[in-house]
């Protein structure tokens, strides 16, 4: 099966510090990833490379098999590879349809909102993320932590999405929110989608991830599928970065 | 208290502008009683709205500034330096008075491009609002001296001077209710409108009692107000005045910017940059050309203050709008404008700029000195926020 994305050979510098050192990644349809390491171990780097927002000193990125460049969140946005970050990247005055189409907003006559299309597709984004969609005319900074993550998760999911980088999904979620959000990740990996969670907490997200990446001082140090190894030998993977305990 | 901003909520009204509203209705009551009648005459009431014109039109443009986290100290002085230009040109520079549109034209070009500069300096240079405006507050107040060496430029050309709203200043009583009927059929196609988009995209709306509501509440107010500026009579005549041409001006400016803000991606993008500017960012907003762009529009808000300020008073003067940033800055917090960013109505605004001038012009009737009616705002000013700190935050829980 051709990749959704691969990431091959990538490599970034910051000044003399070296972010991210040849570090491959493939993510296929339907397949949830989770690509684990400590703080500072080059995941935000890589994933940062992967959304558009840096540029990658080496290595080279092919969706669907064909090498592309991604030059900006929005070129990552147009190949159908969105990010969700940990913060949310939320205008917490705004209401959730406003949020949802935030920067790509829908116009009659060129000029004027269409509040009505917005609302109308905002809506049915949020009824897929949510059954019990959130209060969607008040400012998302009164909603719930899930309701907002519900929220970009509905703008991510507005264009068509090949793969999804969810940047911590769960930390900053109760058992209850957590344990939804878990269904949802795997509802949409069952639909086709490539999914990329990134922690530094295994326990978040191991349970939902086929397969792991884990980095530790910018290099992959391995790259397992999650029948293979035991939780165990994981933790011994993000502590010792020892690549020769997992297959 | 909440109960009450829930019923005007479920309503289909603005619980914070019902409030300035009824404020309003308390102080020109208050105002009438103690000056035994004079305050809500026809003639008081077309003076008050003549004089909120410059305050309001330059508020409309602050509180998309001070929404997307900045402010801008210097309208005042680019009031000046922008009518003194209008001034000059036409006085001094055009060879026919006639030509004075031209004149207006090039003063509110002038006020885009000095916001363009301001917004530059903030946007792309990266230095505080604070700072660079409170420089142009002094560099054009300057500037306004030196274009005339502090010489008043006079007379100007009356058809100029009409926008000003002196003695023929005005529509007249038959053009004023064309437009006041216009206004509200536009408004009524308007609402209408919506209420169909709505339906065809299948989401709901306001209920037909709540647009009904919302329609016959403008069209009274619209009408009452045109019947009130037709009450007020020119000089030993019975022909009443109708709407005074800079109130026009302040209406059309204020239509134009709530639009802006409410109904236009880049008013939506401000509001964005006012909540979050990183957010903003990373939804693919290109920050600092709408920084860019809500100065542009103030600068130019100024420049119409400008002309307004300068056919009033029939010259360009080296003094015009000294002080009225703040009142600028006052009308906009009062109307609920938040120092904080993200959170603020154009509408708000035009009431809190009204609301400032109500006091002033009531203390003036009831023959307060100066001193003592600045006191007396300063400590309104500070109140009104309070209040409405309070009420908001008891709002607050979910």
């Amino acid at each position: 099966m051709t990749a959704a994305v691969a990431m091959e050979g990538i490599a970034k510098n910051f000044g003399g510090v070296r972010a991210v050192d040849d570090v491959s990644l493939e993510l296929f349809p339907g397949e949830v990833h989770g690509l684990l390491g400590h703080n500072g171990a080059g995941k935000s780097t890589l994933v940062g490379v992967l959304s558009g927002a840096l540029r990658p000193d080496t290595g080279r990125i092919l969706v669907a098999g064909h090498e592309v460049r991604i030059r900006s969140p929005r070129g990552a946005r147009e190949l159908g590879i969105e990010t969700i970050y940990q913060d949310l990247a939320l205008a917490d005055n705004l209401d959730p349809v406003a949020n949802v189409f935030l920067g790509r907003e829908r116009t009659r006559f060129g000029v004027l909102l269409d509040e009505g299309a917005m609302e109308r597709a905002a809506l049915d984004a949020l009824a897929r993320v949510r059954p019990d969609r959130p209060r969607w005319r008040s400012p998302v900074g009164r909603l719930s932590g899930g309701e907002r993550q519900a929220v970009a998760i509905a703008r991510a999911l507005l264009g068509d999405v090949r793969v999804l980088v969810m940047d911590e999904p769960t930390a900053a979620l109760g058992p209850a929110e957590t344990r939804r959000v878990g269904e949802l990740i795997r509802r949409l990996a069952g639909e086709g989608m490539a999914i990329l969670l990134v922690s530094h907490d295994l326990h978040d997200v191991h349970a939902l991830s086929d397969r792991f990446t884990v980095m530790k001082n910018g290099a992959r140090v391995a790259s397992v599928q999650r029948e293979a190894v035991t939780r165990d030998d994981l933790l011994e993977l993000i502590i010792a970065g020892a690549a020769d305990s997992a297959g | 208290m909440a109960h009450a901003a829930e019923a005007i909520r479920s309503a289909g009204f603005d619980p914070r502008l019902a409030a300035m509203t009824a404020a309003l209705a308390l102080v020109g009551l208050a105002f009438d009683r103690a000056s035994e009648g004079a305050f809500l005459t026809p003639r008081n009431l077309y003076n008050l709205a003549v004089q909120t014109s410059a305050v309001g039109i330059m508020a409309c443009g602050m509180v998309l500034v001070i929404v997307a986290r900045h402010v801008d100290l210097s309208v005042g002085s680019l009031l000046g330096v922008t009518g003194m230009t209008i001034a000059v040109l036409q006085a001094e520079v055009l060879p026919d008075a006639g030509q004075w549109p031209i004149a207006v034209a090039l003063g509110l070009f002038a006020g885009a491009a000095i916001g363009a500069v301001q917004g530059w300096w903030v946007a792309w240079r990266g230095l505080p609002a604070f700072v660079v405006t409170l420089a142009g507050l002094m560099i054009f107040r300057g500037a306004t001296y030196l274009l005339t060496d502090g010489r008043t430029v006079a007379p100007l050309a009356p058809g100029f001077e009409r926008i000003g709203g002196g003695l023929d200043g005005s529509l007249g009583v038959a053009a004023s209710w064309a437009l006041g009927l216009g206004v509200v059929a536009l408004y009524s196609g308007w609402v209408a409108w919506q209420r169909r988009e709505r339906a065809r995209h299948g989401v709901a709306g306001r209920s037909p009692a709540a647009d009904s509501a919302r329609v016959l509440v403008a069209a009274a107010a619209v009408l009452g107000f045109v019947a009130l500026m037709n009450a007020h009579t020119l000089p030993r005549s019975e022909e009443g005045r109708g709407v005074p041409l800079p109130v026009l001006v302040l209406a059309a400016v204020a239509v134009l910017m709530h639009g802006i803000s409410r109904a236009t991606r880049f008013g939506r993008h401000v509001y964005a940059i006012g909540g979050s500017p990183a957010a903003a960012a990373r939804a693919g907003i290109d920050v600092r050309r709408v920084t860019l762009g809500v100065f542009v529009l103030m600068g130019a808000l100024a420049a119409v203050s400008g002309a307004l300020t300068a056919a009033r008073l029939g010259a360009g003067t080296s003094s015009m709008g000294t002080l009225s940033e703040l009142a600028v800055i006052a009308a906009a917090v009062i109307g609920g404008t938040s120092l904080s960013g993200g959170v603020g109505s154009v509408a708000g605004a035009v009431l809190g700029a009204l609301l400032m001038q109500s006091l002033e012009n009531g203390m003036v009737l009831l023959g307060v000195s100066s001193a003592v009616r600045q006191v007396a705002i300063g400590s309104i000013l500070v109140l009104a926020v309070q209040a409405d700190v309070w009420v908001s935050s008891r709002r607050e829980t979910p």
